[in-house]
């Protein structure tokens, strides 16, 4: 059994960063991500741990010098929200394409216009095709344990690829909530050493980081990068198991939650995730089978697990809590509406955009989509493909 | 008891109630509960009306929206009945508990008709007696536990002077000013 | 790995299994068996007969390309030259002077 606390999503992430001691954290401020930097300087300044905190004056600098840090050979992180990652977006991309083992705690905030502070998913959506293995949260809980996860996969000898950690801003970096704790002995344990094989710093081995690539090199260079990421499917989902060996709490690349005889799902990410499973208990004591298939990992995506979950399926709600502008479907939708479509899935399927800015949602909110879901197979009534859940309208 | 028991509290900016929901919180945690403490954020100005949230439950809880049909309700900032519906979605079951100087009749008609019972509190009072200054939380955080028995008056004593002694680890001549104003409250809290 | 490994069989048609992660190269001055010097459109001549060994070329080619062997300079490194003209320019006794093409 670990420890029983109770901490905020980033005192969470924060108390994970202390107790993996990772060697570099070049960060800069931003709202709601601010307490992860300032906790983790904290605990240098009382001399709990000897991470090398490298405060930048820019996020663009924050993840320049991640870079430098792990291309030198430094375990190391930073964290960032909205507008923060966007400065980032260069780096983002040279990060994944040097195969640097970094790890960024997001915490999910809405990416400007109009400005706003709280939560959505635009900001790691926005960077989905950087080439980070992207990992979510429901609760203070998995943010936690994703970040306990992180390095044991970013630094797998099959992957090598940038890692972020993403938290719903507020909605669990900010909440006080219950979370299990896992003892520092068996983190160092899991987490091990790192020991690269190639970094700048070693004396003994020449070293050429990050050189131009012609377009006779460029292509193949890619296909090595979504390789890995092919390869981290595999990779998160041993380390999940032996997570969940270790503490109790297994993780995979989705959740199931009540799917296995669902005629209605939902599918979704982060912390609403939550609010939904109290809707599907009520629901299901009405009698109505629903369930949930909450996703994890968005990258590398779970195509061909996902569609084999949801293949008894008749009716799918698909939630983004992002906006693409496609004018079709938000994210997930148009990812696995692909997916269930190569599957020749024949599940109906509605696209809702909730939570946008921050945007509260209801356990109401989740039994009114099942209603519409169920009138829509039941009845053949079909809604608008793709609608705004809580929008006022006339 | 309920499953599980939602609190939402109103207050200002810089008044503590923000503050408050996480000690109720802690102070649950500590007796056992699962909970969550949580302010609903905007851009944050001194003196702005603020909402802060607490569950408490024996049960794991999941949900993440903001409360919208509360048990009870504490009102950290009297001036706020006149601009906020306090008592929306309040559980006629529930109660209301009112930081004030005025009497209860005086303060009813601003309720918007609530059936439940009404507390009241003069935690300006309580605050300025006891610690000498005006901090409307400790006494509110008091109050609310004694109307919604979430836990026995001694536990919650006994664990929010643990509390203190850890927060106050440098300045232990404010511990049992706090702990004054805890009492005041509990006994003072009329309905 | 890295003992192993010769940048020479990193090429234009090695398969996308052979190309190292995040590009790295894991050896050093591997530029110089990069004949550069085919960019070439003019070249520079030395005239021995003029040339007084005052080594004043040498410091002003950006492709260090003037090779000096025991403080005396020798004919040019035609390999990475690329023929800008610098060294044709300062030379104060008129020993190099640059022929169109390669």
């Amino acid at each position: 059994m670990g420890i029983r606390e109770r901490l905020s999503g980033n005192e969470a992430v924060a108390y994970a960063i202390k107790q993996v001691n990772p060697d570099v954290m070049p960060a800069f401020p931003i709202t709601p991500s601010t307490e992860i930097p300032q906790m983790v300087a904290s605990y240098i300044a009382n001399g709990d741990i000897d991470t090398e905190f490298i405060p930048v004056e820019s996020e663009h600098s924050a993840m320049s010098a991640t870079i430098g840090a792990s291309a030198a050979g430094a375990r190391a992180l930073t964290a960032t929200s909205s507008c923060g990652m966007a400065l980032m977006w260069e780096l983002l991309y040279v990060a994944a394409s040097n195969r640097l083992p970094i790890v960024l705690t997001l915490v999910n905030r809405a990416l400007s216009g109009p400005i706003n502070i709280n939560c959505d998913h635009s900001d790691s959506m926005g960077a989905r095709d950087s080439g980070w293995i992207q990992i979510y949260a429901e609760n203070n809980q998995e943010a936690y344990d994703n970040f306990l996860q992180a390095y044991r996969i970013s630094e797998h000898k099959d992957v090598h690829l940038p890692v972020m950690i993403c938290q719903d801003g507020f909605i669990t970096s900010h909440a006080l909530a219950n979370i299990e704790l896992v003892e520092d002995d068996k983190v160092k344990a899991f987490v091990g050493e790192y020991e690269p094989e190639h970094y700048l710093l070693n004396d003994n081995e020449n070293i050429a980081v990050g050189p131009y690539a012609v377009s006779n090199y460029y292509m193949e260079t890619k296909k090595g990068q979504i390789t890995a990421m092919r390869n981290a499917k595999k990779v998160i989902q041993e380390v999940g198991a032996e997570f969940g060996k270790m503490s109790g709490r297994s993780y995979g690349l989705f959740e199931e939650y009540r799917l296995d005889d669902a005629d209605y799902a939902f599918v979704m990410i982060g912390s609403a995730a939550g609010t939904t499973k109290d809707a599907i208990d009520e629901l299901r004591d009405q009698g109505v089978k629903v369930g949930l298939l909450k996703i994890r990992v968005f990258r590398p995506f779970p195509a061909e697990e996902m569609t084999a979950a949801l293949k008894n399926v008749k009716g799918i709600a698909i939630m983004d809590r992002a906006e693409s502008f496609s004018g079709q479907s938000g994210p997930i939708a148009s990812e696995l509406g692909a997916a269930l479509f190569m599957a020749r899935s024949e599940s109906k399927v509605i696209n809702y955009i909730y939570g946008l800015g921050g945007r509260d949602y209801t356990v109401d909110n989740a039994k009114g989509i099942v209603t519409e879901l169920r009138d829509y197979v039941e009845n053949n009534k079909e809604p608008e493909q793709y609608k705004y859940i809580g929008l006022r309208s006339r | 008891m309920k499953d599980t028991v939602e609190i939402r509290w109103h207050g200002r900016g810089g008044q503590g109630a923000k503050t408050a929901a996480l000690l109720l919180a802690d102070v649950c945690f500590k007796h056992g509960k699962n909970v969550q403490g949580f302010p609903e954020y905007g851009p944050e100005r001194m003196g702005a009306p603020i909402t802060a949230y607490n569950r408490i439950s024996d049960k794991e809880l999941r949900v993440h929206s903001n409360i919208y049909d509360p048990d009870y309700v504490v009102v950290v900032d009297e001036t706020l009945l006149e601009s906020i519906d306090v008592t929306a979605g309040l559980n006629p079951e529930g109660a209301i508990v009112i930081n004030t100087t005025r009497p209860k009749e005086e303060i009813i008609p601003h309720l918007k008709g609530y059936e439940g019972k009404v507390y009241t509190l003069d935690a300006r009072k309580i605050s300025e007696e006891a610690l000498g200054k005006y901090f409307p939380n400790s006494p509110m955080l008091a109050a609310i536990v004694a109307v919604s028995h979430v836990m026995e008056k001694d536990e919650f004593m006994a664990q929010m002077r643990d509390s203190y002694q850890h927060k106050f680890a440098k300045k232990p001549e404010v511990i049992d000013g706090n702990m004054k104003a805890l009492e005041m409250a509990f006994t003072e809290v009329t309905a | 790995m890295s003992s192993n490994f010769d940048y020479r069989n990193i090429n234009e048609k090695s398969p996308w299994q052979d190309i190292t992660e995040g590009n790295q190269i894991y050896q050093a001055a591997t530029s110089v068996s990069f004949n550069t010097g085919e960019w070439r459109t003019n070249t520079p001549v030395l005239d021995p007969d003029k040339c007084t060994q005052c080594l004043l070329c040498t410091p002003a080619c950006p492709d260090s390309s003037i090779p000096v062997v025991d403080k005396k300079r020798l004919d040019f490194d035609y390999d990475h030259c690329k023929g800008c003209g610098i060294c044709a320019a300062v030379c104060p006794f008129n020993a190099i002077t640059m022929r169109e093409g390669q």
